[in-house]
């Protein structure tokens, strides 16, 4: 391995890598938002919302990333809704992730027994009350670990920006062997950045996951 | 209405070539599931065996795999081993490669839980009536942890589906660049092809998975 190749391209790298977390983390709050408005719909049983929600899941969950991007990246200009490619990665993580987070939101609030709900009502709580402080809580502790699950997914899932010429690890790496021929320092250091990204997020991950653990003390 | 380049699909034998190419994808898909499945449950099954080097083994396979988005394992068998070790990789042997050894990771977690979600007292009942390990496993445990398993590896056929869209980054020809071929041959005659043939790409990935998760949620309703 040619360490100097190494050095000198690790700022180019912790660029790309600078840019992969910034829409990765864009893209997922967004994608918690969707979600959380997707599972808002869903329990209150709005109608109409209710059946678009529905498509929108079906859609997003059974189709690949990868040609979502190149819908919007490439198709919706065409008909005159024009994004750059950051907006376009930051639309598409969240078109995917929505869905997931919608569903992980929704196993939460499922797994709550009706008892907590109609002792909340009985006691004089309102219904947005209830949700607040009885029925959230709990359902986010349960969903906590598909949730974190769901980060780490979309984090990976960044790793196709590339294909709409974002410049993130994938598009310098593939850059560099291209340039270069020094593919094995180039996927070296992809490696390694990619590991500096998800590993603390999966390690942060388990521990929140234990830290919210009390939805299940006591049944 | 305006042209959205639909009209694109149906010049020559446009539209035959992206089933065409939708068949590579699906046909990657299937090779590396088949694999995944049958290589997944062997190490699933292991996963109890008491060794601790096995363990240790079986954990940083599943923690590596896992934790590495699939295209840089695409990359690094597409374009590292190859420079490495020298040898010679067509882009759809090193995609059954990659997908096979994902699929296998994740397979064996999927039994891993199954097996692990039959309660003890299972168990225990099986051998309280005398039946050996070999039995207890063949006769009691195997056959509720398949019922389990059957809706999550279904599952694991539509994620793989998603997942072959990745081949196109290592030069694989499949829907997508048939896609992009098609856009490119037409893009004087047609300015708007990418619209209507990227949402055609669209549907027939949907068309091809929604109908697998589809059964794959209804059996897990029946079994559950």
């Amino acid at each position: 391995m040619d360490k100097e190749f190494i050095k000198q391209y690790i700022p180019l790298y912790s660029e790309a890598a600078l840019l992969t977390v910034k829409i990765g983390f864009l893209g997922i709050a967004a994608a918690i938002i969707i979600g959380l408005v997707c599972e808002t719909i869903v329990y209150f049983k709005i109608p109409v919302l209710r059946r678009i929600v529905s498509v929108y899941i079906e859609l997003s969950r059974n189709t690949p990333l990868l040609i979502q991007l190149f819908f919007i990246y490439y198709g919706l200009p065409k008909i005159g809704i024009r994004t750059d490619a950051q907006m376009c990665g930051i639309a598409g993580l969240a078109f995917l992730g929505g869905s997931y987070m919608a569903e992980a939101f929704r196993s939460g609030v499922e797994a709550i027994d009706v008892i907590q709900e109609e002792s909340a009502y009985s006691l004089g709580l309102s219904k947005l009350q209830t949700v607040r402080y009885v029925l959230l809580p709990q359902a986010i502790s349960i969903s906590a670990p598909a949730l974190i699950a769901n980060v780490i997914f979309l984090l990976k899932e960044t790793s196709v920006f590339s294909a709409i010429s974002l410049m993130d690890l994938m598009f310098t790496a593939k850059d560099l062997i291209g340039l270069y021929y020094n593919t094995t320092e180039s996927l070296f250091l992809l490696v390694v950045f990619y590991l500096l990204i998800l590993l603390p997020v999966s390690v942060i991950g388990s521990l929140i996951e234990r830290r919210l653990r009390h939805a299940g003390y006591g049944v | 209405m305006p042209d959205m380049g639909f009209d694109v699909l149906w010049k020559g034998k446009n539209f035959l070539r992206l089933l065409g190419g939708l068949g590579v994808a699906l046909k990657i898909s299937l090779i590396s599931v088949l694999i995944s499945i049958i290589l997944g449950t062997v190490l699933g099954i292991l996963w109890h065996h008491n060794n601790l080097f096995i363990k240790a083994v079986m954990r940083s396979y599943l923690e590596v795999i896992r934790i590495m988005p699939q295209l840089v394992l695409l990359f690094i068998v597409y374009f590292g081993t190859t420079r490495s070790f020298g040898w010679d990789l067509s882009g759809e042997t090193a995609s059954v490669i990659v997908f096979s050894l994902w699929g296998t990771a994740e397979m064996s977690d999927l039994v891993r839980g199954a097996i692990i979600s039959i309660p003890a007292h299972q168990y225990e009942s099986a051998f309280a009536l005398g039946l050996g390990k070999a039995q207890v496993y063949l006769y009691v445990i195997l056959p509720q942890a398949i019922r389990r398993l059957i809706p999550l590896s279904i599952n694991l056929v539509t994620r793989m589906i998603k997942t072959t869209s990745l081949v196109l980054m290592i030069g694989v020809v499949e829907i997508i660049k048939v896609a992009q071929q098609i856009i490119e041959a037409n893009r004087m005659s047609s300015k708007n092809a990418a619209f209507g043939v990227y949402l055609t790409v669209f549907v027939m990935y949907f068309l091809a998975c929604w109908p697998i998760s589809l059964l794959a949620r209804k059996l897990e309703k029946r079994w559950r």
